[in-house]
C-alpha cells in the first residue's frame, strides 16, 4: 500500500539527473551553479554528494512516524497513506519547529523571502497518487534510485545484501532508524560519512514518542490538578470563613465573610 | 507635564529608534536579513530569550496569585498587583516577540483553527493565549477601580476562583511544556541540557524566577517611586526562594547522577564552562547567600541574591536554546545586532508600559497612591519609564 524509495549508492554514477528532475518537478531553478551546490537548501531538495569516488544521495526520509508532522502546531505537515510526508503552505505559521525537530535536518527555510515557506522533498505526491514513480526514480539511468511498494523494496534490499554481501555494508539505513522510514539506503560506505545521523545516536524509537509520553498525560493531569488546586483554594478560604463566622458570633452584628477575598 | 530629557529617556529613544529600523529590516527584507538564523540554527535569540526567558520572567504573576489567593498568604497581598501587571505585560510582549520570530506572523490565528493536539507547540500556544486572557481579567480591576466602576469589579470578583484556579492550571501546563518542546531532540541537544525531566526543570525554574522577580521588582519599584519596602514581604519571599532553589538544585543533581554525567560536568569543555556559569548563578551564589539570616532580612542583599537567580536561569534557558546545539550543528550562532536590537526594544517597551501603568493605575494600592503622584519625586519620577522591572 505504502510507497517508498530505495537508493543503492553502489549503483549511483553521480550524474545528478535526479537533482535536475527534482528541480523541474518542483519548479525550482537548476543550472550549473545550483548543480555545483553540495548542500540541500530551500531551492535544492535533493543532492548527490561524493566522497572518495563514492556517491551518496540525500533527501527527505519520509519517516513512518515523522517528527516534523507531530510537532507542527497547525498540522501543516502530514504523512499521507501513500507514504509521502507533505506540506500545506497555507496552514504554516513559520514557527520552524519542524526544522529543529527533524533528526535528518531535512526541512529548509526560505530565509530571504517575505512570506517564507518550509521546503523539503515531498516525494512527488501528485505523481505517486497517480500511480507514477517519483521524478528522481523515473529519470535515474542506472536504477540506483528505485521507487515501489515499501514492502517489496525492503525484500529487494535484503536480497541484494544476501546476493552480493561483499558489495555492501550489511545494513539497510532507514529500515529501523527512528521507527522506520520510507527511504532506504544501501551503501558500501557508512552513510554517516555523508552527513546522515548515526543510527546508534538517533535510535529506533519513533521521535513523536518522546513528546507523546508527556502529551498523553495531559488529559489526565488537567482534571486532577484542577481538583487539587480547587481543593487548596476551598480549604484555605474555608478556614477564614469559619474564623470570620466565629468572630461574628462573638460580637453579633459585625460583618463577617466579606473580608475573605481581601481585595 | 513638561517633557524632560533624562539619560534614561535618551537611552529609551535610541533603543526604540534602532528597534524600529530592525523591525523594518525584519518585515521588508526578511528573516535572513535581520538575523543570523540559518537552516542549521532555525531558532535563535528570539526563541531563546524573548520566548523561553520571557515566559519564565513573567512567572511572578501565577506564583503570587497562587500564594495569596490559593494558599491565602495574606501578608504577600501588596505584591500581587505588580506581579500580575508584570505577568500581563510579559505575556503581551511574548506575543509581540512571536510576531517578529514567526515566518508568517499574519497567520498566527491558524493556531486557533488548525489544531494539532500532538504538538507541544500547540499546547504552549493555546495555554499562552488562554492565560493571557485570564491575566487580562486579573488586571482589569485596576482599570475599573481607577474609573470607579464598582459593578464590573463585583462581576470579576465573582469569577475570581475560576480565574485563579484556571490561571495556575494553565501556567503549570505551559511553563512545563516549554521544556517539553525540547524532548523531541535527544540527538541534537547536548546531554548537559537534554533530559527527560525537562518539563519539571522548566516548571521549577519558573517558580524560582517568579519569586526572585517579585523581590527584584518590589525593590526596584521602591527605589524608583520612593516607596517604603515591606520587609516582612521580602523576608517571606526570600525564604520561599531558598526552598525553591534547593528543590531545583536537588532535581538537577539527581538528573545528572542518574544519567551518569557527574564526571563529565566537572571536566572542562566548551559546554561545561557555560554550565558552570549557569550553576554558579542559579544555585551557588543565591543559595549560599540566602542561607544566612542576615541576608534574608536585608533588602539590598536579597535584591542581589534575586538578581543572581534571575541571571542564572536566563543563562540556563539560553544554554538550552543556543549553546546546547552548537556541538551538534558544528558552528557557533552569534545573534546579529538587529536581533539584539529587537529584543532590547521589546524589553524597553515592557519597562515603559510598566511605568505608565504604575503612574496611572492603583497598582501599588491606596496607601502608596499619593506618594506616586507627588511631584516632590521629580528626579526619580522622570526615570520610572526605564527604571522599572517591567518585563
Amino acid at each position: 500500500m505504502s510507497k517508498a524509495i530505495l537508493y543503492d549508492a553502489t549503483m549511483c554514477i553521480g550524474c545528478k539527473q535526479c537533482e535536475g528532475a527534482c528541480a523541474q518537478q518542483n519548479k525550482l531553478p537548476y543550472d550549473d551553479t545550483v548543480a555545483a551546490e553540495s548542500v540541500q537548501s530551500a531551492h535544492k531538495y535533493t543532492v548527490v554528494v561524493s566522497k572518495n569516488d563514492k556517491f551518496m544521495r540525500r533527501l527527505c526520509m519520509h519517516c513512518e512516524k515523522p517528527a516534523c508532522a507531530s510537532v507542527c502546531p497547525v498540522g501543516a505537515l502530514h504523512k499521507t497513506k501513500e507514504g509521502p510526508v507533505v506540506y500545506d503552505v497555507w496552514k504554516c505559521i513559520g514557527c520552524r519547529y519542524c526544522m529543529v525537530a527533524c533528526v535528518f535536518g531535512q526541512p529548509k527555510y526560505e530565509w530571504q523571502a517575505l512570506n517564507p515557506r518550509v521546503r523539503k522533498c515531498i516525494m512527488c505526491p501528485d505523481r505517486v497518487t497517480a500511480g507514477k514513480p517519483t521524478a528522481c526514480a523515473e529519470i535515474c539511468p542506472t536504477g540506483a534510485t528505485k521507487f515501489g511498494e515499501r514492502d517489496d523494496l525492503i525484500s529487494e534490499a535484503k536480497d541484494r545484501l544476501r546476493q552480493n554481501p561483499s558489495n555492501y555494508l550489511p545494513r539497510i539505513y532507514g529500515l529501523n532508524e527512528v521507527g522506520g522510514t520510507s527511504v532506504f539506503i544501501l551503501a558500501a560506505a557508512n552513510v554517516e560519512e555523508y552527513g546522515y545521523p548515526a543510527s546508534a545516536k538517533i535510535g529506533d524509537t519513533p521521535m513523536p514518542e518522546y513528546t507523546g509520553r508527556v502529551m498523553e498525560r495531559i488529559p489526565d493531569f488537567v482534571p486532577v490538578w484542577t481538583l487539587v488546586l480547587g481543593g487548596i483554594y476551598w480549604v484555605s478560604h474555608r478556614r477564614d470563613e469559619v474564623a470570620a463566622a466565629e468572630a461574628a458570633e462573638k460580637n453579633e452584628g459585625l460583618k463577617g465573610p466579606e473580608t475573605r477575598n481581601g481585595q | 507635564m513638561k517633557f524632560k530629557l533624562t539619560l534614561w529617556r535618551v537611552i529609551f529613544i535610541v533603543i526604540m529608534a534602532l528597534g524600529l529600523y530592525s523591525s523594518f529590516v525584519r518585515y521588508f527584507r526578511g528573516l535572513g536579513a535581520v538575523s543570523n538564523m540559518t537552516d542549521q540554527f532555525p531558532w535563535g535569540l528570539w526563541i531563546g530569550f524573548d520566548c523561553l526567558c520571557g515566559v519564565m520572567l513573567a512567572a511572578g504573576g501565577f506564583c503570587m496569585v497562587g500564594a495569596v489567593y490559593l494558599f491565602n498568604v495574606q501578608r504577600l497581598h501588596a505584591v500581587v498587583r505588580p506581579a500580575v501587571l508584570t505577568a500581563f505585560l510579559g505575556y503581551l510582549l511574548f506575543i509581540v516577540g512571536l510576531l517578529f520570530d514567526l515566518g508568517r506572523p499574519w497567520f498566527i490565528w491558524h493556531q486557533m483553527i488548525y489544531m494539532n493536539f500532538h504538538s507541544v507547540m500547540f499546547e504552549v500556544g493555546f495555554c499562552v493565549m488562554t492565560y493571557t486572557t485570564v491575566l487580562f481579567f486579573e488586571f482589569l480591576p485596576n482599570v475599573f477601580e481607577k474609573l470607579n466602576w464598582t459593578t464590573p469589579i463585583k462581576w470579576i470578583h465573582k469569577i475570581y476562583p475560576v480565574l485563579i484556579v484556571g490561571g495556575i492550571l494553565l501556567s503549570t501546563l505551559h511553563q512545563s511544556s516549554l521544556g517539553s518542546l525540547y524532548l523531541i531532540m535527544p540527538s541534537k541537544l547536548h546531554p548537559f541540557w537534554y533530559s527527560p525531566a525537562l518539563p519539571f526543570f522548566f516548571f521549577g525554574s519558573a517558580v524560582a524566577v517568579g519569586l526572585a522577580m517579585t523581590i527584584f521588582e518590589s525593590t526596584q519599584s521602591a527605589k524608583a517611586f520612593g516607596r517604603q519596602l515591606e520587609l516582612p514581604v521580602l523576608v517571606t519571599l526570600g525564604g520561599a526562594l531558598l526552598v525553591a532553589l534547593w528543590i531545583n538544585a536537588l532535581l538537577r543533581f539527581q538528573d545528572y547522577f542518574h544519567r551518569g554525567l557527574l564526571r563529565q560536568i566537572v571536566t572542562p569543555s566548551y559546554e561545561a564552562y557555560f554550565l558552570w556559569l549557569e550553576l554558579t548563578l542559579t544555585f551557588v551564589i543565591p543559595i549560599s547567600m540566602l542561607s544566612f539570616k542576615k541576608v534574608r532580612v536585608s533588602p539590598q542583599l536579597l535584591y542581589l541574591a534575586s538578581i543572581s537567580t534571575v541571571l542564572g536561569f536566563i543563562t540556563n534557558r539560553l544554554n538550552i536554546a543556543l549553546i546546547g546545539f552548537e556541538t551538534f550543528v558544528g558552528h557557533h550562532y552569534v545573534p546579529k545586532w538587529t536581533e539584539f536590537s529587537i529584543t532590547l526594544m521589546i524589553i524597553a517597551m515592557g519597562f515603559a508600559l510598566f511605568g505608565v501603568a504604575v503612574r496611572y493605575l492603583p497598582i501599588f494600592g491606596e496607601e502608596e497612591k499619593h506618594t506616586v503622584v507627588q511631584p516632590r519625586l521629580s528626579p526619580a519620577a522622570a526615570t520610572p519609564v526605564l527604571s522599572h522591572a517591567g518585563d
